[in-house]
C-alpha cells in the first residue's frame, strides 16, 4: 500500500502546485478524515480495532482528494470520507470485504448530491504557477454543453480557447486529472515494483481509443477523438489507480480484461450519449457490480488439466 | 382525470383477480402432500438444529422419524428422554429411556501441570495443529488448547479457560450434541451420564504412553499404575494401554479410586462433600486387612477348629 | 543454450545457500543410534531383530512391511538393545531399534574402497534386486521407494530420466557438494537407472545458481563418455525441483491430475538417490550415509556444515559436533525453509531422507495475519495453477465439492502462496487439511468402484 502512496505523488505535487493551498486543504481533510474515521468506526462502533487498515485508509483519503475540485469547501470531503469509508468500506466489514471502490463510490455520492459545488473547477486562488488559461469548466463538459446548442466540436474548442496541446499539461477538472505524464510515472513506479499488472488499465485505455476512433472516424463533427477521450475526464486516474484496486478488481488476467473492457465501453457510452459529461465513476462501480460473476468465470490455467 | 382513475381501478382489480386465479391453480397442480405429523415432531423438537441427531436439522430427524415410525435408531441427544417421550407419543410408539449425558474433557494437562516445550506458531486451530506435529508439550494425547471444541459448540456451553489452558463445559447450557467430541482432533472429550444429581467419577487423562514418559509430559498423567483398578470392587476400572477407564454403567461413586490415585488422574465431580483421601484410604486398608484375615481363615480352616474345641 | 524452467507460477526467495563452500565432513560416531521403522513412503518396515542381537553395519535389521516399503539395515555395527517405540521429529510414536555402538565393523560382501565401478552390470533383474535389498528410498523428499519407481508397471515405458539437481529451497546445500565432491558416482548411479529403463535417455538438471557443480558435471558425463546423458541448466526458481515442475522443465510435458509421470514417460530422481543406486548396485552397500546441512541465518558461515552421517544419528548429537544450537535460533527445521518439517523434537533420530538442520532467526517468524485483499498474488505464484485464496474460502464454508472441482487434491504443498501473501495470511495450513479431506473422499469414491 505504501507504494501506491508513493505512485501518487507526483500527480499530488502537480496539482497542488496548480491549486495551491486550497487542494492541500481538500487533502489533508480527506486523508485526515478517512484514517480518522476508520478508526473511530473500528474501534467504537464494530469495536473490532482489528479492522483498521492504516495505509489502506490513507490511500482511499488521497484518491477521494483526488477526485474532488479544489475549491470543494471541507464539509464536503468530509461527507466524502464519511460514505467513503462509513459506507462502502466498512459497513461491508472492513479492508478486503467491500464490493465498491470506496472514493468512487464517494465520489459519485457527492456528484449527485452537491453537483453544484462539485463541478466548479473554477481556479482558485495561490496558485504556484501561471496558468494560460482559466479554465472554468472540464473539456468534457464544454463540449457537451455545446454539442447540444448545435456546435461542432471544433467550434467549441475555438470559443473556448482550448487546444489539444493542453493535454499534457493543465487539464481543467478534478485535481488529480490535471497531469497525465505525473499519473503515467506513477503507474510505470507501480508496474516496477510489481504491485499492480497492466492488464485492467490498458485493456479500458484501448476499449476507449477503439472506439472514440471508430465513432470519431465515422462523424468527427459529433465525437469527440480517442486522444482526447483518454486524456480528460479522469480516464487515467481511474485506469492506473482506481480500476486497478485489488479488492474491487478480478483477480485473474483474462478476468481482468474483460472488466477492463466493460469499464472502457461504460465510459464511451455515457460521453457519446448519456447526459453526464464524463463516466469514469460510474462505470468503474458498474463494473465493481460485474466482479464476483468475473472471479467465477476465469480461473487461472491449472497445471496438467489443460 | 375521473376515468384514469376508474381505469386505473378496473386494470389493478382485473390483474388481482387473474393472479390470484393463477395462484390459485399453481398451488393446487404443485401442491405437495405431507405427513402432518411431521410438523408435529419438528415443532416438539428443540428447533436448533445442532446436527446432533447425526441428520441436517430438526426436520429432517422429523421427517426420518415419521418415514421410519419408530425412534428405535433416532435420538435427539438435545431435548433428551422428555422431548424423545413427546415424539413418540405423537408417532404412537415407544421410546427406551436414555440417561441424560454431559461432554467430559478428558485432560488435566494445565498450563502448571504439563509444561509447553516448544511455541506453535501456525494456525490457531487443532486440527492444523494435530496435523502437523504432536503438540506443544510433551504429551501427545492432550488436549492441544486452540479451542477447536469451543467453535464447534452451538450453545455457548464451552469455553477456554486462560489460567489453564484447557476447555471447561458448562453443563447447564451441554446438551451433548457430540458437536465437540467430532471436532477435537485427540478424541479427549467424552459423552458421559451426567450421573445421579451430576456426580460422575472419571479419568481426566487419555495419555497411553508408559508411566515414567506420560508423567515426564504431564504431572496429573494417567501412569497406568493400576492402583484404581485393584481398589475398585465393582469391576468399573479397567487399565488398557496404559490408561485407566472407568465405565459410567458400572461405577458406583464411591470415589475409592479418586483417593489412591498417586497423580490426581481421577477426577470425581458434582460430590457434595470434598474428598477425604486419608479416611478413604483407611477404609480401605482396613478392608483390605479384614479380608486378608478373613482369606487366611478360610485357607487354615483346620487351626480354626482346633481353636474353637 | 537456454535455461529451462516449468510454466506455470512460481517464486524468487532468496538464495541464501550460506554452507555452499563447504566440503563434506564424515561426523564420528555416536554411543548409540536409533533407527526408525518408518523411512519410506508406504508401509512401515517390520523389525527382526531383538534386544540383545549383535549387529553389524550394512546388515538387514528390518523387512518391508508392503509391496510399498523398503529394507531397513543397521548403519552401525554393535548390539540391539531395544526395539520399542520412539518419538520421531513431530514428536509422535514410531517403532525405532536401538542400537548401542560398538566398533565399526561391516557385514560381508560390502565393497567400501572408493575405486569407481564404471561397468554397469547387463542384468536388470540384478539390479533392481540390489536396490530393493539395499534399501535405497527416494532422497528428494518423499522417500518412496526406488526400486517400485524404476520399475514402471507393464505397458508404460520411460522416455527419460530426469536425474533432480536443482536443489531449489534456499539453504540447502547436500545435493550441491556431492555434485561437487562425487560426481562421477552420481553419473555412473544415473546410467545404472539407465540400463533399468532400457537405456532411455537422462537428463541431469541443475539449477543455473550452481555453475561450479554443472561445470563438474558436464566434464564428467564427458568422461565417462555413457551414451545418452547430457545436463541442462535450470533457471533458479522455486520450486523448480518439484517433480511435476521439473517434468514440465525438461520434457514439456504437464503430468495430468492424478497421474503419475510415467504416464508422461517420465522418471524423476534425486542425484543423492542416484549417488545411493550407485553405492548399492556397484559396491552392494546399503543406504545408511546420507549428507545432511547444518545450516541457517543465524549461524556464522564457519559453523555451517555439510556432513556425511550414519542413518539413526539423533539430530541432538549431529547439532552437538556442530557446535551446539546458536544464540537466537528460534525454529529449528528438518529440510528446507519452504517445504521442511519443523523439529519438535531434537532427540529424534535421522533418517533416510534427512537433508539438514536449519537454526532460523527470529526474523523468520510469522507475522500477524491481516484480511485477504484479494490481490490475486497466491494464484499467480501457484505453480499447479490454483487458487489457494478460493482453497481457503472453500475449506472455511465446508464444501468439499467445490474444493474438489478446484482441484485442491493437486496441491504439492510447495508453500509458494503462502511466501507470497502481503497479508500472511496461512494459506497452505488450511488448504493441507482440505486436500486430506478430497483425496480421502477422492480413495473413498475409488474404492467404492
Amino acid at each position: 500500500m505504501l507504494d501506491v502512496v508513493i505512485a501518487l505523488v507526483p500527480a499530488l505535487l502537480v496539482s497542488f502546485l496548480f491549486y495551491g493551498w486550497s487542494q492541500l486543504l481538500v487533502l489533508v481533510v480527506s486523508c485526515v478524515g478517512c484514517v480518522g474515521l476508520e478508526w473511530l468506526i473500528a474501534r467504537f462502533l464494530m469495536k473490532r480495532p482489528e479492522l483498521f487498515s492504516g495505509m489502506s485508509a490513507l490511500v482511499t483519503g488521497i484518491l477521494l482528494a483526488m477526485n474532488l475540485p479544489a475549491t470543494a469547501p471541507w464539509w464536503i470531503v468530509l461527507i466524502g470520507a464519511l460514505v467513503a469509508i462509513g459506507i462502502a468500506k466498512m459497513s461491508f466489514g472492513g479492508l478486503g470485504q467491500n464490493l465498491f471502490n470506496p472514493a468512487i463510490t464517494a465520489r459519485v455520492f457527492l456528484l449527485v448530491s452537491f453537483p453544484v459545488q462539485m463541478t466548479n473547477w473554477s481556479m482558485p486562488a495561490g496558485s504556484f504557477v501561471e496558468v494560460d488559461a482559466i479554465t472554468g469548466a472540464t473539456p468534457l463538459s464544454v463540449i457537451k454543453e455545446g454539442l447540444k446548442s448545435g456546435l461542432s466540436i471544433d467550434d467549441v474548442l475555438a470559443a473556448n480557447g482550448m487546444d489539444m496541446s493542453m493535454l499534457l499539461r493543465d487539464i481543467g477538472g478534478s485535481s488529480g486529472e490535471i497531469s497525465a505524464l505525473a499519473l503515467l510515472a506513477g503507474f510505470v513506479y507501480l508496474l516496477v515494483r510489481r504491485v499492480v499488472k497492466p492488464w485492467i488499465p490498458l485493456s479500458i485505455l484501448a476499449t476507449i481509443a477503439v472506439i472514440a476512433a471508430v465513432f470519431h472516424g465515422v462523424d468527427p463533427e459529433h465525437f469527440t477523438g480517442p486522444t482526447f477521450n483518454i486524456m480528460t475526464g479522469g480516464v487515467l486516474l481511474g485506469a492506473f489507480f482506481m480500476a486497478t484496486d485489488y479488492v474491487t478488481s478480478p483477480m485473474s488476467n483474462w478476468g481482468g480484461v474483460i472488466y477492463g473492457v466493460g469499464i472502457g465501453v461504460i465510459v464511451m457510452m455515457i460521453r457519446y450519449f448519456g447526459s453526464y459529461p464524463e463516466g469514469m465513476s460510474f462505470a468503474i462501480l458498474i463494473m465493481n457490480c460485474f466482479v464476483p460473476l468475473i472471479n467465477r468465470a476465469f480461473h487461472q490455467k491449472k497445471f496438467g488439466r489443460a | 382525470m375521473t376515468e384514469t382513475i376508474i381505469w386505473t381501478v378496473v386494470i389493478l382489480t382485473v390483474l388481482g383477480l387473474v393472479l390470484s386465479l393463477v395462484l390459485f391453480w399453481v398451488a393446487r397442480k404443485f401442491r405437495v402432500e405431507e405427513d402432518p405429523r411431521i410438523d408435529e415432531i419438528e415443532k416438539t423438537l428443540p428447533g436448533a438444529n445442532c446436527g446432533g441427531c447425526g441428520f441436517a436439522g430438526c426436520r429432517a430427524f422429523a421427517d426420518a422419524a415419521v418415514k421410519a415410525g419408530n425412534l428405535d435408531a433416532n435420538f435427539c441427544p438435545v431435548g433428551g428422554s422428555e422431548v424423545m417421550k413427546k415424539v413418540a407419543a405423537i408417532l404412537g410408539c415407544e421410546v427406551a429411556e436414555t440417561a441424560p449425558r454431559v461432554a467430559v474433557v478428558r485432560c488435566s494437562g494445565s498450563c502448571a501441570n504439563r509444561p509447553k516445550i516448544n511455541e506453535y506458531e501456525g494456525v490457531q486451530s487443532c486440527k492444523v495443529k494435530a496435523a502437523l506435529y504432536s503438540g506443544d508439550t510433551g504429551c501427545i494425547f492432550g488436549c492441544l488448547g486452540c479451542g477447536d471444541c469451543v467453535a464447534a459448540c452451538g450453545f455457548g456451553a464451552l469455553s477456554m479457560n486462560p489460567e489453564t489452558g484447557l476447555p471447561e463445559v458448562d453443563e447447564s447450557k451441554c446438551t451433548s450434541c457430540g458437536k465437540c467430541v467430532a471436532a477435537c482432533p485427540k478424541r479427549i472429550i467424552e459423552l458421559r451420564p451426567q450421573g445421579p444429581r451430576g456426580m460422575r467419577m472419571f479419568v481426566s487423562c487419555t495419555n497411553k504412553d508408559k508411566g515414567p514418559v506420560a508423567r515426564k509430559a504431564c504431572s496429573a498423567a494417567c501412569i497406568g499404575c493400576g492402583l484404581c483398578e485393584k481398589t475398585c470392587r465393582h469391576g468399573a476400572v479397567t487399565v488398557a494401554d496404559n490408561v485407566a477407564y472407568i465405565d459410567p454403567a458400572k461405577c458406583k461413586l464411591c470415589r475409592e479410586c479418586e483417593a489412591v490415585c498417586p497423580t490426581g488422574a481421577i477426577h470425581g465431580v458434582n460430590f457434595p462433600k470434598p474428598l477425604d483421601k486419608d479416611a478413604v484410604k483407611k477404609r480401605i486398608a482396613e478392608r483390605n486387612a479384614a479380608e486378608k484375615a478373613a482369606q487366611e481363615a478360610a485357607a487354615n480352616p483346620v487351626k480354626k477348629e482346633e481353636n474353637n474345641g | 543454450m537456454a535455461k529451462l524452467t516449468f510454466s506455470i507460477g512460481g517464486i524468487h526467495p532468496a538464495d541464501s545457500k550460506l554452507a555452499r563452500d563447504r566440503k563434506i565432513e564424515v561426523l564420528p560416531l555416536p554411543p548409540k543410534v536409533y533407527v526408525s521403522m518408518f523411512q519410506h513412503l508406504g508401509a512401515q518396515a517390520k523389525p527382526i531383530v531383538a534386544p540383545g542381537d549383535k549387529v553389524k553395519a550394512g546388515q538387514i535389521i528390518a523387512e518391508p512391511g508392503g509391496f510399498i516399503s523398503a529394507y531397513v539395515h543397521s548403519p552401525v555395527s554393535g548390539t540391539v538393545k531395544s526395539v520399542a517405540p520412539r518419538k520421531d521429529l513431530a514428536g509422535y510414536n514410531v517403532m525405532h531399534v536401538e542400537i548401542d555402538v560398538e566398533g565399526d565393523e561391516w557385514a560381508e560382501g560390502i565393497d567400501l574402497s572408493p575405486e569407481l565401478v564404471t561397468a554397469i552390470p547387463e542384468d536388470r533383474e540384478f539390479i533392481l534386486d540390489r536396490i530393493k535389498m539395499n534399501g535405497v528410498v527416494g532422497l528428494g523428499g518423499a522417500t518412496f521407494p526406488t526400486h517400485v519407481k524404476l520399475n514402471p508397471p507393464p505397458g508404460k515405458k520411460a522416455d527419460c530420466l530426469i536425474l533432480n539437481g536443482a536443489e531449489c529451497e534456499p539453504y540447502l546445500t547436500s545435493d550441491f557438494r556431492i555434485l561437487l565432491e562425487r560426481t562421477d558416482e552420481i553419473v555412473v548411479g544415473a546410467a545404472v537407472m539407465q540400463k533399468v529403463l532400457g537405456d532411455c535417455p537422462c537428463v541431469i538438471g541443475i539449477e543455473e545458481n550452481k555453475p561450479e557443480a554443472i561445470a563438474a558435471v558436464r566434464a564428467s558425463v564427458a568422461r565417462l563418455a555413457y551414451p545418452g546423458i547430457r545436463v541442462e541448466v535450470l533457471k533458479k526458481r522455486y520450486p523448480q525441483g518439484g517433480e511435476k515442475q521439473l517434468i514440465d522443465a525438461v520434457m514439456h510435458r504437464q503430468v495430468r491430475s492424478g497421474g503419475l509421470p510415467i504416464d508422461v514417460g517420465a522418471v524423476v530422481q534425486n542425484v543423492a538417490t542416484s549417488l545411493a543406486v550407485y553405492e548399492a548396485v556397484q559396491k552392494n552397500k546399503p543406504l545408511v550415509t546420507n549428507t545432511l546441512t547444518v545450516t541457517g541465518d543465524c549461524l556464522p558461515v564457519e559453523r555451517q556444515h555439510n556432513y556425511l552421517f550414519r542413518i539413526g544419528m539423533p539430530l541432538s548429537y549431529i547439532a552437538e559436533q556442530a557446535g551446539g544450537v546458536p544464540e537466537g535460533a528460534v525454529k529449528m527445521v528438518s529440510g528446507g525453509p519452504m517445504m521442511g518439517k519443523a523439529i519438535a523434537n531434537l532427540d529424534a533420530a535421522t533418517v533416510k531422507g534427512s537433508s539438514s538442520i536449519l537454526y532460523l532467526s527470529d526474523a523468520t517468524r510469522r507475522k500477524p495475519e491481516g484480511p485477504c485483499i484479494r490481490c490475486g498474488r497466491c494464484a499467480d505464484a501457484c505453480p499447479m495453477g490454483l487458487e489457494p485464496f478460493l482453497l481457503r474460502k472453500l475449506y472455511a464454508a465446508g464444501d468439499a465439492v467445490a474444493l474438489e472441482k478446484n482441484a485442491v487434491h493437486d496441491c504439492i504443498e510447495c508453500g509458494c502462496c503462502l511466501y507470497s501473501c502481503p497479508a500472511n495470511i496461512p494459506l497452505l495450513d488450511n488448504i493441507r487439511l482440505a486436500k486430506a479431506q478430497v483425496m480421502g473422499i477422492i480413495r473413498a469414491r475409488n474404492a467404492k468402484k
